[in-house]
């Protein structure tokens, strides 16, 4: 949701893209396996510069992970930790009162999360 | 001994390894003897084993067996197949050749021997020479078979039992193993037995074979692995180890464990990544450095060879480069794949081979011309497409699309960037720069290879031709992306095939041919604003305006380039070049004088809120209403508008009572100010065309008993959330936008509309009374106009009209008669407009006068119920008509004023009440009555009020309550009388009484009552009573009626103030039947001898009734016979005793003739006896008029009463238990009457009015003991 680059628009389009993917997992996992379900949908889709990763909420909240392809740092787990941060932060927020369901996240908390996670990939 | 089977074999391999159960797969029959069968040696008797070998290769791999492997690998069911060659020395291996196809898994002797000589002489020898070549190779895989035929035996007879050449054999070979030897009886034979030596022989053969394999397996593998621990010595190649690697997969391939084949490729794919992954971190291998070398050569992946010779050469000799080597590695997994039927896998990863090589390139720094790369991947993902076609049909890669279209995509991304780089997009074609780089490119791609060169649609001529000219990419590219297109929507990825399209449409833009992108654009923005993504809208949008101002679409354009002036996510100096784009459109002028370009308002402006003043948006007909907007203006700068309108709708309002203005005043009490909903459009962002959820609480009540059924939370705006997204889309084209042609409209002239927030006030006065509806909102720019179509929530002002109203209301709840009491006066002026000397006339009634008090003022209020003026008012009575003046007051306000009205109440209307209480029958109405009592009397009261703005009077009523209620009384004291009248205040307030006096209105003069109250002033309070009591005195004859009347002044005992006279209450009654005429005496007396009463004794009882006046008008009617002068009137005497104190012993009643006579007494003796000990009472002794059958007045006297009266003293005898004997004498009395009751008119009974029998004993108590002897007590516990 936040990449400070000047390619953001790209990256709107591959995340916008990604969606297709998304859908496609998550309609496959079908509704029976609900409750056991990973919520981490993995790889959606390589490019040549990127990797692409899903994850999906219980609740259909998609969060979706743009990571250069050159980095081979990190792999299926640490991209899998990352996200259970993002959505353990994003449920924070969601449990603030004062937030409306829908806005745009002002939180500084889950801001700070995020940059975190952005440098130590960096 | 030749080598006739080889040949044989090799065909055989080579057809029937790789097709197992794909028919489709087309394998061109490539003749390479390394990848097929495991190699087992023949030794001895050659023409034995030719004549075999047919039965022997088609009867091994029948029977599946189990392989069970090393290092914990699962064990695995194989077919064995083996390739039969002719033994030879060369072919075993060398020492540390480490060769594996070539190994010669299994050596066998075959012999056919069956005599002891020639064994000895000859085949001895050979086996024992056999055996050392073997063993100098230190081959341990060995068998000798022993073929016996019975057909051998017969010619020669004298030979040893068979088994002795077998025993021989294993002892001179076989030493410890002697399974290394078997026999084959009869092989050629169909018999039973040469069937169980046949399956003997093959299960051994099967077994040795596999445990060749584990053993020369394991030892190739460990080889391996010391070798792959080495690499981090520095004379390490890894193209060495690939080769030796690649040779057990070959082995796992030919055994046809494809499985572990590519397991090994895998492994060596990982090792390879990971060394570039290391290289990139700084690691680096000296190998691998060869591997940087410029890309020379970019002619894409070769899957249609098993296995690409070339480029393994390439790999052996240490001359690959990385595409080389990703290449090969890539074409062997491909096929390995396919042959276990994963085609799927083959494209995921060839995706993802292509994405790594780019990377890889990259991370090694290797040197890459321009557009090489793009070439190399282009035709291999053609190349894995087409070889994936090539072995599924049609409905599979239908039905697998998603797996394939990602290399549709990235192929047709590739061709658009070659296509650029070639400048083969532009409009004019390549440049002399571009046609060199496109040499170039083809120059790399090499030759096309002989397989692909009779296929019309190779990947190779396709690149080719689409980079020979600009028509040609063009088709190529449009296949292409028409094709990805359409298999992304078949299945389902909407936004990837929007993606694509855009690209398309940028093609189509670069090709100078807008109509067709904007198709595309189109789409995709549509997508994007379903989907709320900003950054995408506004790039869109800016794509699509350039189209749309090429297309000319100006309504489109400007509609779209004031989108994108109001966005945010554009910068500052964009937003203004499109503001701009607009304002210059608009100034110029128009070609058609009128005709104007209406755009959708919400891009440009967004209406926030709208503010009425007064702020219950109602107005009077001639009153103003002024309309403040607060627009936002979403442009950059400041924008100089020529007029901004609003249409309005003009409705009448249907129900009159809405327009009055206290309807109106009271429903609209919001402040005034209407807040409109966010619009849409791109500026928030998720979610944008989506309205917020309005959520309720709700709570259900159950209608009777009011607790909680249910309770939830109920959304509002459901029908705006869940219609259908498609629909809500189109805000994009706002297409028929047309001006509601109103004859009303609110204009506002030559403004400037700052960015941001911006206030306009627009004022109206009000004309025709009804509704006005806000509609639509229409800013003019030029010859531009942004209009909002539909302004909601709907805002309505209301115009209205009045008549003049007067309205009277008492001050308080209720208005009480007999004391001065305020009434309010309302004026309401309409829209009347009061002129000087404008007065209401007030028709006065008698009874009600209007009091004047100068200092009464009236209060002006103006329409919104602010206090205006204060004036004092003047009242001119004269006898028939009050004038009040009013004073001058412009329309539209409320004049309100108090005045004193004092209602006397007429003494008929008391009268007439009292009357129905004093009459006879007040029995039944008593019941009515008690329903009422607590109430007070009322009485209307009507005033004609005479309105200057009407010629016509109004009536107003108004209701007086009258505050006392008067009840009287006749007491007696022998002959003596007095009169009791009871006042009692129904009201809520306390009076003072003053002044009480009752009078006979009669002439009698001889007649006085004299007051035995006190003369001072009383107080009533609330809710209470007084009594006052008068003797009546008198000295002649009376009438049998007197009238008399109470008056009484009273006045609220609160307000002393008034120095007017009040009338007083009055409370006329009727006195009748007044005279004493019987006095009624008992005496009880204990009896003889004794001294007291005493409990259950008989006591005698003496009632003397005492006539006391002579015959009166009174009872003339009663009086019977008229003997010697005499009239004799009937009496019935009753003695009851109500609180069971006597028993009355004998006859209780009876009746008596009374002489009418002054002192003519009657006496009657009872038994009574008293029943309890104490002073008792006397009983009760009652008098009745016994009216005889054939009086007068017999028939219109009531029978009811009589009966009732009857019936009534029996009831109350029967609950009296004691009295038994008196029931008795009821019981007779009532059974005489009944008797007369048949034949002859009843006699009857008629008590006497209240005063007429005066009880002198009546209070009276006798003493009575108890009785000595009683000892028993009865207690009757009730």
């Amino acid at each position: 949701k936040s990449a400070p680059t000047e390619s953001e628009l790209k990256f709107h389009y591959t995340v916008h893209t990604s969606l297709d993917v998304v859908d496609e997992k998550v309609s496959a996992l079908g509704k029976a396996l609900v409750d056991q379900r990973e919520l981490y949908l993995g790889l959606l889709y390589p490019t040549e510069d990127y990797k692409v990763y899903g994850y999906v909420t219980n609740s259909k909240v998609k969060f979706v992970m743009v990571v250069d392809s050159s980095n081979t740092a990190l792999r299926d787990n640490e991209i899998r930790s990352m996200f259970r941060k993002l959505h353990n932060s994003y449920t924070d927020v969601m449990c603030n009162p004062f937030y409306n369901p829908g806005d745009q996240i002002q939180s500084r908390a889950f801001d700070n999360m995020v940059m975190s996670m952005m440098v130590q990939v960096c | 001994m030749e080598l006739a089977p080889v040949a044989v074999a090799v065909i055989a391999a080579t057809q029937g390894a790789p097709g197992e159960g794909r028919g489709a797969v087309e394998t061109p029959p490539v003749i390479y003897t390394m990848e097929n069968k495991p190699i087992v040696t023949c030794a001895g008797d050659q023409n034995l084993f030719s004549s075999l070998y047919p039965t022997l290769s088609q009867q091994l791999p029948k029977e599946p067996m189990e392989w069970r492997r090393s290092y914990g690998r699962a064990p695995k069911m194989i077919h064995l197949e083996s390739n039969f060659v002719q033994f030879k020395e060369e072919l075993l291996p060398k020492e540390g050749n480490k060769a594996l196809l070539t190994f010669p898994f299994l050596h066998i002797y075959w012999t056919e021997c069956c005599d002891t000589e020639v064994y000895k002489a000859t085949v001895k020898d050979d086996i024992t020479k056999w055996q050392n070549v073997l063993k100098v190779h230190s081959s341990m895989d060995w068998l000798i078979v022993v073929v016996e035929c019975d057909a051998k035996k017969k010619n020669k007879t004298n030979i040893l039992p068979r088994t002795s050449i077998v025993d021989k054999i294993r002892n001179d070979f076989c030493n410890k193993q002697s399974d290394r030897c078997v026999v084959l009886s009869d092989p050629l034979k169909d018999t039973s037995r040469s069937q169980e030596s046949w399956n003997a022989f093959l299960t051994k053969l099967r077994t040795l074979l596999l445990m060749s394999f584990t053993k020369n397996l394991g030892k190739f593998e460990d080889d391996m692995r010391t070798l792959r621990e080495k690499r981090t010595e520095p004379g390490w190649s890894f193209c060495d180890y690939f080769m030796v690697q690649e040779e057990l997969a070959f082995v796992f391939e030919m055994l046809q464990q494809f499985e572990d084949a590519l397991v090994q490729y895998d492994e060596l794919d990982a090792l390879f990544s990971q060394y570039v992954v290391n290289f990139g971190a700084g690691d680096g291998a000296n190998w691998l450095t060869f591997f940087c070398q410029p890309v020379r050569s970019w002619n894409g992946l070769v899957l249609r060879k098993p296995i690409d010779m070339e480029k393994r050469e390439l790999i052996q000799n240490q001359e690959a480069t990385l595409l080389d080597l990703r290449s090969y590695l890539f074409s062997r997994q491909c096929t390995l794949l396919i042959f276990l039927q994963r085609p799927w896998e083959v494209s995921q990863r060839a995706l993802e081979l292509l994405h790594n090589c780019v990377q890889e390139l990259k991370l090694l720094e290797v040197s890459v011309p321009p557009g090489a790369l793009d070439c190399w991947v282009f035709l291999s993902c053609l190349e894995v497409l087409q070889r994936i076609e090539g072995c599924c049909d049609r409905s599979q890669i239908d039905s697998n699309v998603s797996h394939t279209v990602g290399l549709w995509s990235y192929a047709t991304e590739k061709l658009k960037s070659l296509g650029y780089l070639c400048g083969l997009v532009s409009e004019k074609g390549p440049n002399s720069e571009d046609l060199n780089r496109t040499v170039d490119l083809l120059a790399g791609l090499g030759a096309e290879r002989p397989e692909t060169a009779n296929t019309a649609q190779s990947p190779y001529k396709k690149l080719k031709e689409a980079l020979s000219s600009v028509e040609a990419f063009e088709k190529h590219y449009l296949d292409l992306s028409h094709a990805t297109i359409e298999m992304y929507k078949n299945i389902g990825r909407i936004r990837s095939a929007k993606l694509v399209g855009k690209d398309l449409a940028e093609f189509y833009m670069k090709k100078k041919s807008p109509q067709k992108a904007e198709v595309y654009l189109q789409g995709a923005l549509k997508t994007y604003l379903a989907e709320g993504w900003a950054l995408l809208i506004t790039h869109t949008r800016k794509q699509l305006a350039e189209c749309q101002k090429h297309l000319g679409q100006t309504e489109n354009y400007l509609q779209t380039s004031s989108l994108l002036a109001g966005d945010n996510n554009l910068t500052e100096e964009e937003r203004k070049h499109f503001c701009q784009e607009i304002l210059d459109f608009a100034k110029q002028p128009s070609e058609i004088e009128g005709q104007k370009v209406m755009l959708s308002m919400h891009s440009f402006a967004q209406l926030k809120n709208l503010h009425f003043d007064p702020p219950n948006a109602v107005v009077h007909v001639g009153g103003t209403l002024s309309i403040e907007l607060t627009l936002v203006n979403q442009m950059p700068i400041s924008v100089n508008v020529d007029h901004i309108a609003i249409n309005v709708h003009f409705s009448i309002e249907k129900n009159s009572y809405r327009k009055t203005a206290e309807w109106l005043t009271k429903h609209k009490t919001s402040n005034g100010i209407i807040n409109f909903p966010n619009e849409i459009v791109g500026v928030s962002l998720s979610r944008s065309s989506l309205p917020g959820l309005e959520l309720y609480e709700m709570y259900e009540r159950s209608p009777s008993d009011n607790s909680l059924n249910t309770t939830g939370i109920i959304c509002k705006n459901v029908h705006m959330l869940l219609r259908r997204q498609e629909s809500s889309s189109s805000l994009e084209i706002p297409t028929g936008l047309t001006l509601e042609d109103g004859a009303h409209v609110l204009k506002c002239s030559n403004l400037i509309l700052e960015p941001g927030v911006n206030k306009i006030t627009f004022k109206t006065q009000g004309k025709e009374p009804g509704t006005y509806t806000l509609r639509q909102l229409c800013i003019s720019v030029g010859k531009m106009q942004f209009a909002l179509l539909h302004i909601y929530p709907i805002v309505q002002y209301d115009v209205y009209s009045q008549e003049p109203q007067l309205k009277v209301e008492p001050c308080t709840d209720s208005l009480l008669a007999g004391i001065p009491q305020k009434v309010k006066f309302t004026v309401t002026t309409g829209h009347y407009a009061l002129k000087n000397g404008d007065a209401l006339q007030l028709s006065n009634a008698d009874a009600m006068p209007v009091l004047y008090h100068p200092e009464s003022k009236a209060v002006i209020y103006s329409n919104t119920q602010e206090k205006v003026s204060e004036t004092s008012l003047t009242v001119q009575s004269s006898e028939k008509i009050t004038s009040i003046s009013l004073p001058m007051v412009p329309a539209y306000h409320v004049i309100t004023f108090e005045l004193e009205v004092l209602y006397s109440p007429s003494t008929a209307i008391c009268m007439m009440e009292n009357e129905t209480l004093t009459s006879k029958d007040c029995r039944k109405k008593s019941k009515e009555k008690e329903t009422s009592y607590n109430s007070m009397a009322t009485i209307d009261q009507k005033v004609t009020i005479d309105c200057p703005w009407s010629i016509y009077s109004t009536i107003i009523s108004l209701t007086f309550s009258v505050p006392f209620k008067a009840k009287h009384s006749l007491l007696s004291a022998g002959t003596r009388k007095y009169v009791q009248v009871c006042v009692q205040n129904m009201s809520e307030i306390c009076f003072q009484f003053s002044d009480n006096n009752l009078k006979s209105s009669d002439i009698y003069k001889d007649l006085s009552l004299q007051p035995l109250n006190p003369k001072a002033e009383q107080h009533i309070y609330s809710k209470q009573a007084v009594f006052f009591v008068w003797e009546l005195k008198w000295t002649k004859e009376l009438p049998p009626s007197l009238q008399c009347k109470f008056s009484m002044n009273f006045c609220s005992a609160l307000s002393e103030e008034h120095s007017f006279s009040l009338k007083p209450y009055t409370y006329e009654f009727q006195l009748e039947n007044f005279f004493t005429l019987y006095n009624v005496k008992a005496e009880i007396s204990p009896p003889l001898g004794a001294e007291y009463c005493k409990t259950g004794s008989l006591c005698s009882l003496e009632v003397s009734i005492t006539r006391l006046l002579d015959l009166l008008d009174v009872d003339k009617d009663e009086a019977l016979t008229e003997t010697d002068g005499y009239c004799t009137t009937k009496l019935m005497y009753e003695v009851v005793d109500d609180s069971s104190n006597w028993a009355v012993c004998g006859k209780s009643s009876g009746v008596i003739s009374m002489p009418i006579a002054v002192q003519a007494t009657h006496k009657v003796h009872m038994e009574v006896m008293p029943l309890f000990a104490g002073y008792l009472p006397f009983p009760d002794v009652k008098l009745f008029k016994y009216l005889p059958h054939h009086s007068a007045h017999f028939m219109q006297l009531d029978a009811d009463s009589w009966i009732e009266n009857d019936n009534l003293s029996v009831d109350k005898n029967m609950d009296d238990q004691a009295d038994n004997s008196s029931i008795k004498s009821r019981g007779s009395i009532h059974s005489t009457t009944s008797a007369e009751h048949k034949g002859l008119p009843m006699p009857r009974l008629q008590s006497f009015s209240p005063g007429q029998v005066f009880n002198s004993s009546s209070g009276m108590q006798i003493l009575v003991i108890p009785s000595k002897d009683d000892h028993i007590l009865e207690v009757n516990v009730t």
